[in-house]
């Protein structure tokens, strides 16, 4: 079965491609990347022209929510809403119920992906047994039953010896740990980021401090262990000159970013519309520009969108009740070529590196490049195309966007996985 | 009583200032003939020109009888029957400094028209005593009556037609005495 | 000018045309408190909705009395009484409630924005009676109907609000209603009790009662609570009160001799007053909660009784 997409301008990073090519598919693989490829007989073929074919987007941070919270996701279901916003992985996080903890959780989350999911699914292990923080997980268990990282996302591992110990352990797996940046005793109650917002509307806020002591130790101690470390949701520019310190030093830490965090900030909140609350906060302005000035220089390393789905009665009511968390799968894609690489805060180039190549490599991941012989995952976007966000119709069984009503100018056209185009 | 926001010209003059005394002089001795004297008596006016000519009654009252009578400040915005239609009600207070009960009780206005006001006056009196009775002294009476309401003692009786409207300026207020007719402004 | 907004939910939306008005029109309906039959018929035939999260009995009351003055029917819901002790969540009671047509809901809840998420599912008007640390309007409306009673004028005049201003709507509707008015505020407190960045809702900060009351003509004391001691926020209640307390000879040695004392109350007396300061002849505390039936009797009637209103 060969497919072959032609005219389309192929931004490749990992392999210095930048150019109006073809690309041909066969069997699942890129077989060839060139000009004026002629198709084989039998071929599909797909006019790419005005559209730009890049390596498969990868999104490192999402919650498929299964098994345990059906009614917010389902594998199904997050994979559906993950090939419309342009994705053709995932890799989800460990906060299911029960905890992804243990081999036969993640089997099971493999055997779901395997039968109903449309896009490839990497599951993430816990850090800790139950995420409690209390005792390691079997960690190499989960590495051998095909985890890529271990994280303790939603929560944040307190205790520094414990997280140093994890760090040691992981070491031989060859697997990050993805840490969920957070001191919970300075984050004690918070809605939404401590400042003139938060003293103005009354919610109780959480300082950028607080993530920040937390990225300064995890940083030490990648040092001190020599284990890699990935940051997740960097949120301040804080954090970011912590990060960019500790790569300089040559600390194995690297790090994610939201598009929301680059998008919106603490104003959002003021509505008290609970699309706006989640962990970490929408921070300032001065925020969201260091974010993204260091997306664009390499000190943050890609995208990742934490697509949090929760069920509408978590998020209606009041805000300090609310759950925190917004998904992301359908709109990132759109929404960041509308917001940055559309007013030149990002080239286009750079975008598609922090969405495949970067992720990729981060986790060591088959995908991120078009090379001869990688898989047939591929992500067409379309710059033209314009459209306003509508949370209905979304894959995804859950709505809670700050994005809708958007009218966003450019987003995602076609997602293929394994050489087979995607519907979902 | 209140004119919608169109611009007025004036049409014709009804009382000049000394008219306009003759009328409030008349209207104070049928007040005293009427009820046979100053015993009981009191004034209450409604906002806000009708407690000027309430005060100008009393004073003619006292200069012919010697009885110095009670003037009492009513305000009905929250009697009407109208709020909720037009904009927001404005409510510039009730000071009525006596008790009303067992008095005669003379309201004041200074133009009679679909008797609206006067029955939310008459509610509002009611809601603050017993009054022995009430009775109504108008300047001017200008028709189209939209309830059964009577005044007692009439300055002038004026036909108009509806779209035109009465304006009683008193030096207190609008620096001269002068009750005039007004038309609508053809745009 | 006249009152045009569905709601009454803050005082920070409103401009001082707008506040000026409320407090004309709670000044003029107070002299109804003073009649033998206490009631006109200006909202005959109006449903009001009293929707109580929070334990209250004085703001309540306060409501319910300003409503039936003015000849509404008015009605009490209180959380943990009905259906939210059976789990029904905000939103689904404000529909339900919705569904039977009142004309004003009066809501108090802990949640800070619980008003403005209300008024954004009801068509009728909502009055925010207390929103967690967020605003209080008709406690703002009062406090400055008392103060412009005892002083004549809000234009230049200084007022300090002394406590837990982080957990305190009282404070921050008083801070922008004052501002726009003209008056100069200064807050004062605790480190730990003052959010950050307060000084950009122009405010001054004091952080010792002494700088604080110094040439001032109101001093607004607040409620400590006690869960703050145990939030690490302060050492102890008698530490507060010792040196945030506002006593008798703190007064006399520090504020002008015609200072007003004024607390939204209930007074923890021998925390943030001592009982003579309370009772004494600078306080003009219970003014204020007569105050408080004419001015929700006010924004009832804007609200309900005005054409902009409904149309809106």
């Amino acid at each position: 079965m060969s497919t072959l997409i032609k005219h389309g301008r192929v931004i490749d990073p990992a392999n210095g491609v930048d150019a109006v090519q073809d690309v041909l598919i066969a069997d699942g693989k890129i077989e060839r990347v060139g000009k004026n490829l002629v198709a084989p007989v039998g071929a599909e073929v797909v006019d790419a022209a005005g559209k730009v074919v890049c390596p498969g987007f990868i999104d490192i941070h999402v919650h498929l929510r299964e098994p345990g919270y059906e009614y917010k996701e389902t594998v199904a279901t997050g994979t559906r809403a993950a090939a419309a916003g342009g994705f053709t992985a995932v890799a989800c996080m460990a906060n299911t119920n029960p905890v992804n903890d243990n081999g036969a959780v993640t089997d099971y989350i493999l055997a779901k992906a395997r039968v109903e999911g449309v896009v490839r699914v990497h599951p993430i292990g816990a850090v800790t047994k139950n995420l409690r923080g209390e005792e390691l997980a079997e960690l190499a268990e989960l590495a051998e039953a095909g985890c890529v990282a271990f994280s303790d996302d939603g929560r944040c591992v307190m205790n520094a010896a414990l997280y140093r110990r994890a760090l040691e352990y992981t070491l031989p797996f060859g697997l990050p740990v993805i840490s969920h940046a957070e001191d919970t005793h300075l984050s004690l109650g918070f809605t939404m980021n401590e400042g003139v917002v938060s003293t103005e509307i009354g919610l109780p806020g959480s300082p950028a401090a607080a993530e920040d002591v937390m990225v300064a130790r995890d940083i030490l101690l990648a040092e001190l262990t020599g284990a890699h470390v990935h940051i997740a949701h960097l949120s301040t520019a804080g954090a970011v000159r912590l990060v960019r310190d500790g790569k300089a030093r040559g600390v194995r830490v690297t790090a994610e970013v939201t598009p929301h965090h680059m998008i919106l900030t603490e104003e959002a909140v003021r509505s008290y519309d609970a699309n706006t609350k989640m962990a970490p906060p929408l921070r300032t302005k001065r925020d969201t520009e260091a974010l993204v000035e260091a997306l664009a220089d390499g000190t943050i390393d890609c995208i990742a969108t934490d697509h949090a789905p929760h069920a509408l009665a978590e998020k209606e009511g009041e805000f300090d009740r609310a759950a925190f968390g917004i998904v992301g799968l359908e709109t990132a894609v759109a929404v960041l070529m509308d917001r940055l690489v559309g007013p030149g805060l990002l080239p286009l180039g750079t975008l598609v590196s922090r969405l495949s190549r970067d992720p990729a490599r981060l986790l060591n991941l088959p995908g991120g490049s078009l090379a001869a012989g990688a898989p047939a995952d591929i992500t067409i976007l379309d710059p033209e195309r314009k459209a306003t966000v509508d949370p209905v119709k979304f894959r995804s069984k859950s709505r809670n966007t700050p994005f809708g009503g958007w009218t966003l100018t450019g987003g995602p056209w076609l997602t293929i996985v394994g050489g087979k185009v995607v519907r979902p | 009583m209140s004119t919608p926001a169109r611009r007025f010209r004036e049409k014709a003059q009804v009382l000049d200032d000394a008219a306009l005394d003759r009328a409030l002089t008349r209207i104070a001795h049928e007040i005293l003939e009427k009820n046979g004297g100053a015993a009981d008596l009191a004034f209450v006016g409604l906002r806000t020109r009708g407690v000027t000519l309430a005060h100008r009654l009393a004073a003619k009252i006292a200069k012919i009888d010697g009885a110095t009578l009670p003037v009492g400040t009513l305000d009905i915005t929250l009697y009407r029957d109208d709020l909720g239609i037009r904009g927001t009600p404005v409510i510039r207070g009730t000071d009525i400094p006596f008790s009303i009960k067992g008095k005669i009780v003379v309201l004041v206005d200074d133009v009679l028209f679909t008797g609206r006001t006067i029955r939310a006056a008459l509610d509002a009196l009611i809601d603050l005593g017993r009054p022995q009775s009430i009775q109504l002294a108008t300047l001017i009476d200008r028709g189209h009556r939209e309830l059964p309401i009577r005044p007692d003692y009439v300055g002038k009786n004026l036909p108009t037609s509806r779209r035109e409207s009465v304006a009683v300026r008193l030096r207190e207020h609008d620096g001269e005495d002068r009750v005039v007719i007004e038309e609508p402004e053809e745009a | 000018m006249g009152w045009t907004r569905k709601d009454l939910l803050t005082m920070r939306e409103l401009d001082a045309g707008e506040i000026t008005l409320l407090v004309d029109t709670a000044a003029s309906l107070q002299e109804i408190a003073t009649r033998e039959i206490k009631k006109v018929p200006a909202l005959r035939g109006k449903t009001i909705v009293n929707l109580f999260y929070e334990p209250s009995t004085r703001t309540r009351t306060s409501f319910e009395i300003a409503g039936k003055w003015l000849s509404a029917d008015v009605i009490n819901f209180s959380a943990g009484v009905s259906s939210t002790s059976k789990g029904e969540s905000f939103i689904d009671t404000a529909k339900n409630i919705a569904a039977m047509s009142p004309d004003v809901v009066v809501v108090r809840h802990s949640s800070a924005g619980a008003a403005e998420v209300l008024a954004r599912q009801l068509s009728c008007s909502v009055v925010n009676a207390g929103d967690g640390a967020h605003e209080h309007p008709t406690q703002a409306l009062l406090d400055l109907l008392t103060i412009r009673e005892k002083r004549g004028h809000f234009d230049g005049l200084h007022v300090a609000i002394v406590g837990d201003i982080t957990n305190s709507r009282v404070a921050r509707s008083n801070i922008h209603a004052m501002r726009k008015l003209g008056m100069t505020v200064t807050v004062a407190g605790p480190p730990t009790l003052i959010p950050p960045f307060v000084q950009e809702l122009g405010v001054k900060v004091a952080y010792r009662l002494e700088d604080a009351i110094r040439d001032v003509d109101v001093i607004m004391m607040l409620r400590l609570q006690h869960e703050r001691m145990q939030a690490g926020l302060i050492p102890s209640v008698r530490e507060y009160s010792s040196y945030w307390g506002l006593t008798l000879d703190k007064l006399g040695r520090h504020a002008r001799p015609d200072v007003l004392i004024m607390h939204p109350g209930p007074v923890n007396r021998g925390v943030e007053l001592s009982p003579e300061v309370a009772d004494g002849p600078y306080s003009v505390i219970l003014d204020q909660v007569a105050k408080g039936v004419a001015v929700r009797m006010g924004v009832l009637l804007l609200l309900a009784g005005s054409k902009g209103a409904a149309a809106a």
